[in-house]
Order: structure tokens, then C-alpha cells, then sequence
């Protein structure tokens, strides 16, 4: 009895010790991400260099000059583009899914719409390439643009913005839409005075989210968005996303044209992490309110 | 009348959304569906991918997902068993790894590709490998994998611990035989995100496991993953639209079939130890 009690109190020791062994591996990965980035980036960031990073004037790594601005201009355009088609039509589908829809149409939607979210961002390209592309060309050569980048990404960032802002709808607490409704609310007044106050801090959590996916996304904006590095000045302008650079020239950067890359990509990560952040610390305040 | 408004405005959102997406499985099967056939997926791709099909490709594919899930299942559910039962509420270093997967679960997957590149390719040395690819997407659905996991084991009634506990059950032997199976749904929730996001990523692939057609001989070798292929015939090879939308077709049902697998596996291997 004694040695069985003792028997397993050792297994749970041993179990205890390698799962907090296992704990570490895994946060350590993201020190290693960050560790590895830095040091392949640190020919350009040591010294003066990375300044060059916003004083040159374009992107011509082969000739030494690292400006990155025009396609951090350019994602930050497409990533704003695509959230201001993106957030009325996610917004209005959350309504939709908590408001509105019930039984079998909402079952379906909901399908559809995690169907949506599941699908392969390299996939959305290929339509937007396919079919938005020449479509736009037909209008205005040559037709892979700013705009075509713009509308695809909507497409891809549209499922987290309903799915988050369905979330937070259907969090709001019940009395809250019960004396809406006693006071003789209509539906509208209901759902636009009370309802969206009500879920803001998950809603905007929830476009925040949503941010840092479309600026991380690579595929979509390079398959569509025409790759030429300059800032863009009309919607039928092809330009060049900081995520599609790293995917286009990686394959033969060497040298500081690599470095350049690795720095690029540091610096899209901390924006990144800085817009999750946010929705992060949005997503505490709301917790804490309820 | 404006109450009137609203409602048609909601309404045509949602139907713009549902018709957009029919437009695009439309398309995507109107000309995929011609290239597709049962010889296209086991045969070689020739002419640049152009003709023949996507055998060697299906293969890395599912390879690379195998090495995926091999590395990121066993260490994803130790960290999650541990986050939800050997750390308290509040305690220091449970809060700083929860806090460093969610900061992983933002970095962008191009990211994951350029380390992927530096670490798994370069510094140990495994080159353009189906293995680095692998090991790449691991880290990169790790967090997912964790985090949905930790909520399902949190979650179990405590009631089933005190009752193991008890019942003289070690601590192990709940987990492994109590709490693990009553979490099963949230672990194959997990499962499912993890799995369909190691599928469609492309951008963490393109410098990992690289770009070579041809079927794999060992993990070391070089494999293109589906997705890659879908970019690569739709952007470098002139004439690659069918062939590329055929291949999309069967990445959103390899997606939705694994999905249902994961699913299948949970059910059977953890839920039924609840049964007995």
C-alpha cells in the first residue's frame, strides 16, 4: 500500500518534471525566432545602417540602397483598403448571424462562413488572379493593383472580423437587450444604440485582430498586388507588399540584400506583435469590466 | 421606413458574402474540374506541372503535415496538461510561456519561413527538407494547438479530479485516463485549426521545404508542398491555370478530409477510454 503511494507519487514527480521541461522548450522558440532574426539581420541594424532603412529612396538592394518605406507605405495602404471594405461587411454579418438569421439559414451561413475562414489564403490568390485581375485589366491594364490586393485581402480578413464581432455580440449580457426591448426600442435603435456600444471593446479587438493578419499575409499580396516597389499613387497602381518582398527575393538574396530581408521582416513582426498587443490588452479591460 | 432600410442593408451584406464565395467555388470548380481525375492525383506532373499531375507533390504534402503534427501534437498537449494542471492561477512562469505563445501566434507566417531558412535549413544543417518544413509549421501551430487544448483540460468539472482523487488515481493516471478523454472535443478543435492552417501555409513553406517536384525519397529531400504548387503554376508558369485550379480543388479537400480524420482519431482514441 505504502510503496504503491509512493510509487506513484514519483510518477507524477517525474510527469511534473518533464512536462515543465517540455513548458520551456516551447516558450523558448520564440527567443529563438527573435535571437535568430537579429543576428541575420545585424549587418545592416549595427552601426548606422538601419537608418538607411528610411532614407533611401527605394528598394534597389543591389546597388546598396534599402529604403523600405514605399512598401511599407503600400502594406499599410492595402492592409487600410482592405479594412474599409472588410469591417461594414463584417460588422453587418455579425448583426446577421446574432440578430437576424436563425434555424437553417443560419446553420448554413455560419458553414459558409467558416468555410470561408478556412480557406487557403494561396487559393483566395489564385481567384483574385484569375478572375479579379483580369477584370480589373479590362477596365484599366494592367490590372494586378493596388486595388485587386485590396479586395482579395477584405475577402481573407472578412471571416475574423465577423466570426470576433459575432463573439462579442453574443457575449453582451441578456438584460441589457431585454430593457432595450421594454423600453420600446426598435430593432435598429436595439441593435446600433445598444447592442454595438455594448460589444465595443470585443469589436475593436476584434479589427485590431484582424490588422495584424492582413499585414502578415504574404501569398494574396503577391500573387495580385504586382510587385512593382513604388508608392503608390491611384488605386490601378501595381505595388509592393514588405511580406511579398521577403517571398520574392529570398530565393537568391546574399549578403546585406539578405540581412536587408531578415531586418524587414523584424520590423513587420514588431508591428505585428504591436497590433496584437493592443487586442490583447482591449481584451483584458472588457474581461475585467464584466 | 429606415427600420425597413436597415434590415435590407443587413440582409444584402450577408447575401453579398454568400454570393461572393459561391463565385469563387464556382470558378475554382469550373476550371478545376476538367483536369481533375483519379490519374491526375497519383501521376507525375510534366511540361512544368502543366500536364500530368500531382502524385510526388500530394505526397510531400502529406509528409510534411505528418512530420507537422508528429513534433508539434506530443509537445502541444505536455505544455497544455502542463499550463492547466501544474501551474497555479497567477503563477509567474505559467503567465510568461502563455504570454510567449500568444506573442508566436502573432508573428506572420513569411516570418516563420525566414527562421525556418536560418534555423532549421542552415544552422542545423537540414537543407530544403520536407523535415525543416515540417518542424517549421510546427512551431508556427504550436500556440494554437497549446491554447485550445489548455481551455478544454481547464475546463473539466472539478468534481472528476476530487472524484480521481479519491479514488487513489495518481495524477498521471487522471490526466491520462480522466481529464485528456473529457477534453477530447477541445483537443480535436485544436487538432483541426492547427492541421488546416499547416495545410494551406504557403509563405513558411516556399524557403523550407523548397521547390523540387519530385517524389521524395526520404525527409531530407526537398518537397513541393500543394500550396506551393498552386503559386508556383499560377505565377511562373504560363498555361498552369487548370492544372492550378484542379490542385486548389484538391487542397480544400484535403483540408476538409483531414479535418474529419482529426476528428474521427479523437473521438475513438480518447473519448471511448471515458466509456469503458
Amino acid at each position: 500500500m505504502n510503496r504503491s503511494i509512493l510509487f506513484h507519487w514519483s510518477i507524477d514527480h517525474y510527469l511534473h518534471a518533464l512536462l515543465s521541461a517540455l513548458a520551456l522548450a516551447s516558450a523558448f522558440i520564440l527567443l529563438l525566432i527573435v535571437a535568430f532574426l537579429l543576428i541575420e539581420a545585424w549587418p545592416v541594424l549595427s552601426g548606422s545602417h538601419w537608418q538607411a532603412f528610411f532614407t533611401d529612396a527605394s528598394w534597389y538592394p543591389l546597388e546598396e540602397q534599402f529604403g523600405l518605406l514605399p512598401m511599407l507605405v503600400a502594406s499599410l495602404t492595402i492592409m487600410l483598403g482592405a479594412m474599409l471594405i472588410a469591417t461594414p461587411l463584417g460588422l453587418a454579418s455579425a448583426i446577421f448571424v446574432t440578430f437576424f438569421a436563425s434555424g437553417f439559414l443560419l446553420r448554413s451561413y455560419r458553414l459558409l462562413i467558416s468555410l470561408l475562414a478556412g480557406m487557403p489564403s494561396v487559393v483566395l490568390g489564385l481567384w483574385g488572379l484569375t478572375v479579379l485581375v483580369p477584370l480589373i485589366a479590362s477596365y484599366q491594364p494592367p490590372g494586378a493593383s493596388l486595388l485587386a490586393a485590396t479586395v482579395v485581402l477584405a475577402l481573407m480578413i472578412l471571416p475574423t472580423i465577423a466570426l470576433a464581432a459575432a463573439a462579442a455580440l453574443a457575449a453582451i449580457p441578456d438584460h441589457l437587450m431585454s430593457a432595450a426591448a421594454a423600453l420600446g426600442m426598435r430593432r435598429k435603435t436595439q441593435i446600433l444604440n445598444v447592442a454595438l456600444p455594448a460589444a465595443r471593446l470585443g469589436i475593436w479587438s476584434a479589427l485590431l485582430m484582424a490588422m495584424a493578419r492582413a499585414l502578415g499575409e504574404t501569398m494574396v499580396v503577391l500573387m495580385v498586388a504586382g510587385n512593382v516597389v513604388q508608392y503608390p499613387h491611384g488605386l490601378f497602381d501595381p505595388v509592393r507588399a514588405l511580406t511579398a518582398n521577403i517571398a520574392l527575393e529570398m530565393g537568391y538574396a546574399m549578403g546585406d540584400h539578405r540581412a536587408g530581408l531578415f531586418a524587414s521582416g523584424l520590423m513587420l513582426t514588431l508591428i505585428v506583435l504591436l497590433l496584437a498587443w493592443l487586442a490583447t490588452m482591449i481584451t483584458a479591460r472588457s474581461s475585467s469590466y464584466e | 421606413m429606415s427600420e425597413r432600410l436597415f434590415a435590407m442593408l443587413i440582409y444584402l451584406a450577408a447575401a453579398s458574402i454568400m454570393a461572393l464565395l459561391f463565385w469563387i467555388l464556382a470558378d475554382l470548380s469550373y476550371q478545376g474540374w476538367s483536369h481533375l481525375s483519379f490519374d491526375f492525383l497519383i501521376e507525375e506532373p510534366a511540361n512544368a506541372g502543366r500536364e500530368g499531375g500531382i502524385g510526388p507533390i500530394l505526397s510531400s504534402t502529406l509528409l510534411i503535415i505528418a512530420v507537422t503534427l508528429l513534433a508539434a501534437l506530443p509537445l502541444g498537449l505536455a505544455v497544455a496538461i502542463w499550463l492547466a494542471e501544474f501551474t497555479r492561477r497567477g503563477d509567474r512562469l505559467g503567465q510568461s510561456v502563455r504570454l510567449s505563445l500568444d506573442v508566436l501566434a502573432g508573428v506572420p507566417s513569411i516570418v516563420f519561413g525566414l527562421f525556418g531558412n536560418a534555423f532549421f535549413c542552415i544552422y542545423l544543417g537540414m537543407g530544403f527538407s520536407i523535415l525543416s518544413g515540417g518542424l517549421t509549421l510546427a512551431c508556427m501551430i504550436l500556440p494554437v494547438l497549446i491554447r485550445t487544448s489548455e481551455a478544454g483540460i481547464t475546463a473539466v468539472n472539478d468534481a472528476w479530479r476530487q472524484g480521481a482523487s479519491a479514488l487513489g488515481m495518481s495524477k498521471s493516471s487522471a490526466i491520462y485516463h480522466i481529464l485528456l478523454p473529457a477534453a477530447s472535443p477541445a483537443i480535436a478543435a485544436g487538432l483541426i485549426l492547427g492541421i488546416g492552417r499547416a495545410t494551406a501555409e504557403t509563405a513558411a513553406l516556399i524557403f523550407t521545404s523548397g521547390y523540387v517536384d519530385r517524389m521524395p525519397e526520404s525527409l531530407m529531400d526537398s518537397g513541393r508542398a500543394l500550396s506551393v504548387h498552386i503559386y508556383d503554376l499560377s505565377m511562373n508558369v504560363p498555361g498552369g491555370d487548370g492544372a492550378a485550379h484542379a490542385s486548389a480543388l484538391v487542397l480544400i479537400s484535403l483540408v476538409v478530409l483531414l479535418s474529419i480524420v482529426a476528428q474521427g482519431l479523437t473521438d475513438r482514441y480518447l473519448k471511448r477510454r471515458l466509456m469503458v
